[in-house]
């Protein structure tokens, strides 16, 4: 498209073509765009290697957070230690499912931020709501250029005694909620997420908020086939962000052996 | 005609090491008419005299608004003013667009700092011939800043700028201990007062030349209920000017808030 009203009824050049006749989708600055990478920019169409859900809960110190070390590729468990919970600064916890290298990349952006922000010394630091908020435009403006961030990211925080809990997806939709969960989790989990944290979340105990997600990532990893027995958990309260080692929960397989319809057995 | 040789091209120091040009600067600043800003634990507040060219002429505006928690007050050229006051009313709305925070006062003036400091040192430009009280609410409470053509910028518990400047500094400097714990309309009455003592003998101040701004909390006097930086002209000061002590008169009212730290207690 040419941008330049004064471009569009006649050539550049009056000379060559005084009154404007020569046809428009004939003139030079109409013509096939012969860049030499005009036909050779693809933009992403799928995510390649993905993390699956995330979950979070607001209780009553502040915010818990989900998110297994799993990275598919396809449906091959492919890497097996990812951490798919980042801290920003001191408030601040993003979670992502996705695509895991747009997910690095977002990482970088934020890491890149926080410096530049620190570097300014001046007292002021970028809570969980302006990094949402920037995290927000960053992934609208990219699907606007049709080449999107593959990712659903939670931001979770706590800062100036108030917790702050919002999502924002590939199409730079945001909401926030007192649950919310990603992925496959938004399905499975967030029911029972909501069972147990709608009304009470300035009553939830550290544990009790912990033994929901437990639960629920138990659930989950029984439910999806992108998940993995090994997960972390993050709290950001009033005493800053901390993110837990990979730890699993005890599940039983027994019953598997009782079910008929699909798989290896021959009766 | 000029000082030295040393002045026509604001990037060549003088053998002393001080750029003339700049100098000249910050002179087109004592020009303007005075601007006072003053700042307790929880008010910033501006005050600034109005000139009008003569009797068929309406007063140049002296405060602008930047965005809803700044404000600046200006001395010097007004048409410089406008160029700074809209970058920084752009950078004000680029910060609530990209983090939904509105902009921390101290960032806004190192930027229009940052700005006049390239025009004292690249070839082919002059300096800005206005200087600047900002005044601002941000995460770490009220402020006031200078910003001058110089590319410097400070902050301060009290400042005034502009044409006599240094009367209403001298006011200042003998009462700002006091400002801190100041209430609104205590901190508007020593304004005044600063302001004041720019005036030319046979002047006063009036509810035409002067211009208040301010931020935090309203006073009983106004009508507003939010915090946000407001300009308050005409009538609508008249109840703060009639609570300035006549300048014959022994100032029983200011003398004590002076000397003993305590509040004043302003009749309604």
């Amino acid at each position: 498209m040419d941008h330049f009203p004064t471009n569009w009824g006649r050539p550049r050049n009056d000379a060559f073509d005084a009154y404007g006749t020569y046809p428009i989708s004939q003139r030079p600055y109409n013509g096939p765009t012969t860049d030499a990478f005009s036909d050779g920019i693809q933009h992403t169409q799928q995510p390649i290697v993905t993390g699956t859900s995330v979950l979070a809960i607001k209780y009553k110190d502040g915010i818990m957070m989900a998110a297994d070390n799993l990275a598919s590729y396809g449906s091959l468990a492919r890497f097996k230690d990812i951490q798919r919970l980042h801290p920003v600064g001191n408030n601040t916890v993003i979670g992502a499912g996705g695509d895991m290298s747009d997910f690095q990349y977002i990482q970088a952006l934020l890491d890149q931020l926080m410096i530049e922000e620190f570097t300014e010394q001046d007292g002021h630091s970028l809570g969980p709501s302006e990094i949402h908020e920037y995290l927000s435009h960053v992934m609208y403006s990219r699907r606007s250029k049709m080449d999107p961030l593959w990712n659903s990211l939670i931001v979770g925080g706590f800062k100036d005694e108030k917790r702050f809990l919002s999502y924002v997806d590939l199409l730079g939709t945001t909401y926030s909620a007192s649950t919310l969960a990603t992925g496959y989790g938004s399905y499975i989990a967030q029911p029972l997420l909501r069972k147990a944290v709608e009304g009470n979340e300035d009553v939830l105990t550290e544990d009790e908020a912990v033994k929901i997600l437990e639960q629920s990532m138990k659930v989950l990893f029984y439910r999806d086939a992108r998940s993995l027995n090994k997960y972390q958990i993050a709290k950001i309260t009033a005493d800053g962000v901390s993110v837990s080692e990979s730890r699993s929960v005890e599940t039983h397989w027994s019953f598997a052996e009782g079910i008929r319809g699909y798989g290896a057995q021959t009766q | 005609m000029f000082r030295n040789t040393y002045d026509s091209d604001n990037t060549v120091f003088s053998p002393q090491g001080r750029l003339h040009q700049v100098e000249y600067a910050l002179e087109a600043v004592k020009q303007g008419s005075a601007a006072v800003g003053l700042r307790s634990k929880t008010h910033s507040i501006l005050l600034a005299l109005k000139r009008s060219t003569g009797e068929l002429a309406s007063y140049q505006q002296k405060m602008f608004r930047i965005d809803d928690h700044v404000g600046i007050a200006i001395a010097g050229l007004t048409s410089d003013a406008r160029v700074l006051s809209n970058f920084m009313r752009q950078q004000a709305m680029s910060s609530k667009m990209a983090f939904n925070r509105p902009i921390p006062v101290n960032r806004l003036v190192s930027a229009i700092a940052d700005k006049a400091q390239v025009n004292t040192q690249e070839y082919g430009r002059r300096p800005y011939g206005v200087g600047f009280l900002v005044i601002g609410q941000d995460q770490s409470g009220p402020h006031l800043y200078e910003f001058s053509p110089s590319g410097n910028s400070y902050e301060y518990y009290a400042m005034s700028i502009g044409a006599r400047s240094q009367s209403a500094k001298t006011y200042l400097e003998k009462h700002y201990e006091s400002f801190a714990d100041c209430s609104l309309e205590d901190l508007i009455q020593h304004g005044l007062h600063a302001l004041r003592e720019t005036l030319q003998q046979d002047k006063d101040l009036n509810v035409n030349n002067t211009s208040i701004g301010i931020v935090g909390a309203p006073s009983t006097h106004e009508k507003t209920t939010g915090v946000s930086f407001r300009i308050l002209e005409g009538e609508t000061i008249q109840p703060f000017l009639d609570t300035m002590v006549p300048k014959d008169a022994p100032a029983p009212a200011a003398a004590p808030a002076a000397s003993t730290d305590e509040d004043v207690q302003m009749a309604e």
